[in-house]
């Protein structure tokens, strides 16, 4: 588990003063006697050591990597797996909710502190495959490609 | 980065599998489906065909492909999505009733194409024609110009997508021809369960192609397209009507 | 000729008051309207899987179409040369702005994901009529701005004419397009056909004309201006041409279609047996919307204000009308899959689709007309576009030799 502060601050200057009203009333709001909470997001990260590229690469950039990459997968049907959004959400749901939405969601919070909008769950879903269904392959034609 | 190299080995190895065990077909069988990286080109056209004289009562292709692409309805006739659906035809004069199942016929063609104020709707190189939501606005004018009512249209909140099946509210959809399985070597649900399922009465395949099952068999015989007045050239051929 | 006298409206009283907090009301009644279409998507309006289009389109369409008929007075002023016609055409101008802002706001209001309104402006399919019609729509707006200042701007009247000859070319088109995104339809019969790019055309003269009127017979009264019986009559007999012509439009559509056997379907569904269909298109299109006003403005019954005013008025229900049934008309009735079967599911193939209009629809609609009127008056207190006096005097300087 990490938590990300100052990167997010200085990244974003406009939701700044956003951040710390949310940060005021979720301190006000807990009652729990949670350690320090520091102004910011929580950020799980579950699974893995490194992403598909560097944390800090990964930071800046995820959105122009997932916009390349749908761009590619849905007029191409380049279907490479680090950059597609479905990777995201396997890799990053939370086990518990299966999700990368709700409180906690690697994708939310980060979002929310931030108040930029997803737009992206408004179609894709936000939850991890669990149950892909095996499909037997197809054996007939329809895979020739390049012929010799 | 690892990942795409675990991928990687694993399509590699899939591949060898099937150069193993290919000998014993025939030859055309031995390509492989495209590697994920690589591009769709117009080298390939895929389409259907569709024997209508084999098709009965029955609604295997229907309840695959919404069961595979997470099409749910809401109890709502008038504005639940349908991908496709069987139709009944009953000629005026004689009676005769058939029935058929329909949806987007994949045209060269396509009109839901033209008029796209965004290109949102657009033809894949490959010939399948698909909605990109994330830049289709929800005008619904692809669903004026559609002749064979192949859009829907998503008219509430939607949840429990499949993951390679997105669909959201406000935006326009149509059968994708499954294009998520075909891009994985694989054949269009509806096929799968008409084939397994139903009566045996849908090909999937390459038509450009010569030697792939779909063209030998248009090759063969008597086949039609729907609207034919229109000229659409659709990716999707019936037999019998 | 004696120069024209253009001011603006004192817009103090109460009347000038309530009249904004009514349309207000219904701007906002729309604004609430579209939130909640959008919030819980479109299966809460009448819209369907089969009438895709609805009654915000019926509106939408109407006002656009409208709006580039409004510019039309002007036109006659600067690019025709007729001198009766030019303190009319600054009104004519702000009229068509107004009403073009108020057919968009609805179109844009109705898409499923208007906040992607962006993605219009950045993507382009240049074979679609809409791409086209989002460049002729946003260039209508400059066209008739610059030609308006060109109007307004006593340095700049030297290039009215251009600027008028520039403005009505583009409206010209603007009109043919908007007539194209039905015309260009193959799949459905009610559509598909090029006659309707030059009966929107038409339709677009008529439309405005009597908006036009109105406005103007209500701005010249509220504002206690003196309106001639010169000018008034020049405006009567002008939509009374109007209105023939489209009732002619009409009937060539009807005998193109009426001829072609493959179409015979969707005759008979419009002109005999379409239920509310037929009814709107005979009672509101037909003797409303055309055999009325033109008994009116073609008699003697043309002599009274009131009269007239109703016939515009008619007009502009008929032209609704017209719309509802070219529309939604035309997507209810079926489309033919095979010809000589007939196709049913459970996707309402081969059905007369229902469509019953919802609220919400309605007052998207309606948001939009006022919208375009409440910039109308904002517009007439702000800047002079009403001329000082429209008396019989002033507009004709032929007047008083022949009186």
């Amino acid at each position: 588990m990490r938590r990300i502060t100052k990167h997010l601050l200085w990244m974003f200057p406009a939701a700044l003063a956003a951040g710390l009203l949310s940060a005021m009333v979720s301190i006000a709001a807990d009652t729990s006697g949670a350690k320090s909470a520091p102004i910011g997001p929580t950020v799980k990260i579950h699974r893995g050591e490194q992403c598909v590229e560097p944390t800090e690469d990964m930071r800046r950039n995820h959105m122009q990597h997932i916009l390349h990459q749908r761009d590619k997968t849905v007029h191409q049907g380049i279907r490479t797996k680090p950059h597609s959004l479905t990777n995201c959400v396997d890799c990053h749901a939370d086990p518990k909710t299966n999700s990368v939405l709700g409180q906690e969601g690697f994708c939310s919070s980060c979002h929310e502190f931030a108040s930029v909008k997803i737009d992206c769950f408004s179609c894709h879903t936000d939850k991890r495959d669990k149950n892909a269904v095996a499909v037997a392959p197809f054996k007939g034609t329809a895979t020739s490609g390049r012929k010799p | 980065m690892s990942l795409s190299r675990r991928e990687f080995i694993g399509i590699g190895s899939a591949a060898a599998a099937g150069m193993a065990l290919a000998p014993g077909l025939r030859l055309i069988d031995l390509a492989q489906a495209r590697s994920p990286d690589e591009a769709v080109t117009s080298l390939q056209r895929w389409g259907l065909l569709i024997d209508i004289n084999k098709c009965h009562d029955c609604d295997a292709c229907v309840t695959a492909c919404h069961e595979e692409n997470g099409v749910h309805g809401h109890g709502r006739p008038t504005t639940d999505a349908q991908w496709i659906r069987k139709v009944t035809l009953k000629d005026q004069q004689t009676g005769h009733v058939q029935t058929l199942p329909l949806m987007c016929q994949h045209c060269e063609e396509p009109p839901c194409v033209d008029v796209c104020p965004t290109g949102a709707s657009f033809k894949r190189a490959d010939g399948i024609v698909l909605v990109d939501k994330h830049i289709c606005i929800g005008c619904r004018y692809c669903m004026m110009a559609c002749p064979y009512k192949a859009r829907s249209f998503v008219h509430e909140d939607t949840t429990d997508q499949k993951p390679h099946a997105p669909r959201g509210k406000g935006t326009v959809e149509s059968c994708t021809l499954c294009v998520h399985r075909v891009d994985a070597g694989k054949i269009p649900a509806c096929v799968e369960a008409c084939n397994k399922d139903g009566n045996k009465a849908m090909v999937f395949g390459d038509l450009k192609d010569r030697s792939s099952d779909i063209s030998q068999q248009l090759a063969a015989g008597p086949s039609t397209q729907l609207r034919p007045d229109l000229n659409l050239n659709t990716g999707v051929r019936y037999r019998g009507i | 000729m004696a120069q024209a006298h253009f001011d603006t409206m004192e817009g103090r009283g109460w009347g000038f008051y309530f009249l904004l907090a009514i349309l207000g009301g219904f701007i906002v009644a729309a604004g609430l309207a579209a939130l909640y279409m959008e919030h819980n998507g479109h299966w809460v309006t009448g819209m369907s899987n089969q009438i895709v289009w609805g009654t915000p389109h019926v509106f939408a369409v109407f006002l656009i179409v409208a709006a580039s008929g409004a510019l039309n007075v002007a036109s006659i002023a600067s690019v025709f040369g007729r001198q009766l016609y030019k303190p009319l055409a600054r009104l004519s101008g702000l009229l068509a702005i107004a009403l073009l802002a108020g057919g968009l706001i609805v179109l844009v209001l109705d898409l499923g994901r208007p906040d992607r309104l962006i993605e219009a402006m950045l993507y382009y399919n240049f074979k679609s009529i809409f791409a086209w019609n989002i460049f002729l729509y946003i260039g209508f707006f400059a066209v008739v701005v610059v030609y308006l200042w060109m109007m307004m701007e006593r340095r700049m009247n030297d290039f009215t004419k251009p600027a008028g000859v520039f403005a009505f070319l583009w409206r010209l088109t603007l009109t043919t397009g908007t007539g194209s995104i039905f015309g260009f339809l193959v799949a459905r019969d009610a559509y598909d056909t090029a006659v309707i790019a030059p009966m929107f055309i038409i339709m677009s003269f008529s439309y405005g004309l009597a908006i036009f009127m109105i406005v103007l017979l209500a701005a010249m009264r509220w504002t206690e201006r003196e309106l001639g019986d010169v000018v008034f009559g020049r405006l009567r007999n002008l939509l009374g041409v109007f209105v023939a012509a489209v009732l002619y439009f009409v009937v060539v559509y009807h005998l193109t279609n009426l001829y072609i056997t493959q179409r015979h379907g969707i005759e008979g569904f419009i002109l005999l047996h379409g239920g509310v269909y037929t009814q709107m298109f005979w009672i509101g299109q037909i003797i409303l919307g055309s055999v009325i006003p033109l008994v009116i403005l073609f008699s003697r019954l043309g002599k009274s204000r009131t009269l007239v005013g109703l016939a515009a008025l008619l007009v502009i229900l008929g032209g609704l009308a017209q719309m509802y049934v070219t529309i939604i008309g035309g997507q209810a009735y079926p489309m033919p899959l095979v010809p000589g079967k007939d196709a049913s599911s459970s996707f309402f193939d081969g059905v007369v689709a229902s469509y019953v209009p919802s609220l919400p629809e309605a007052m998207l609609g309606i948001g939009g007309i006022a919208l375009a009127l409440a910039l109308v008056v904002v517009a007439l207190k702000i800047l002079p576009f009403l001329p000082h006096s429209l008396s019989d005097a002033d507009a004709d300087p032929h007047f008083k030799s022949a009186a």
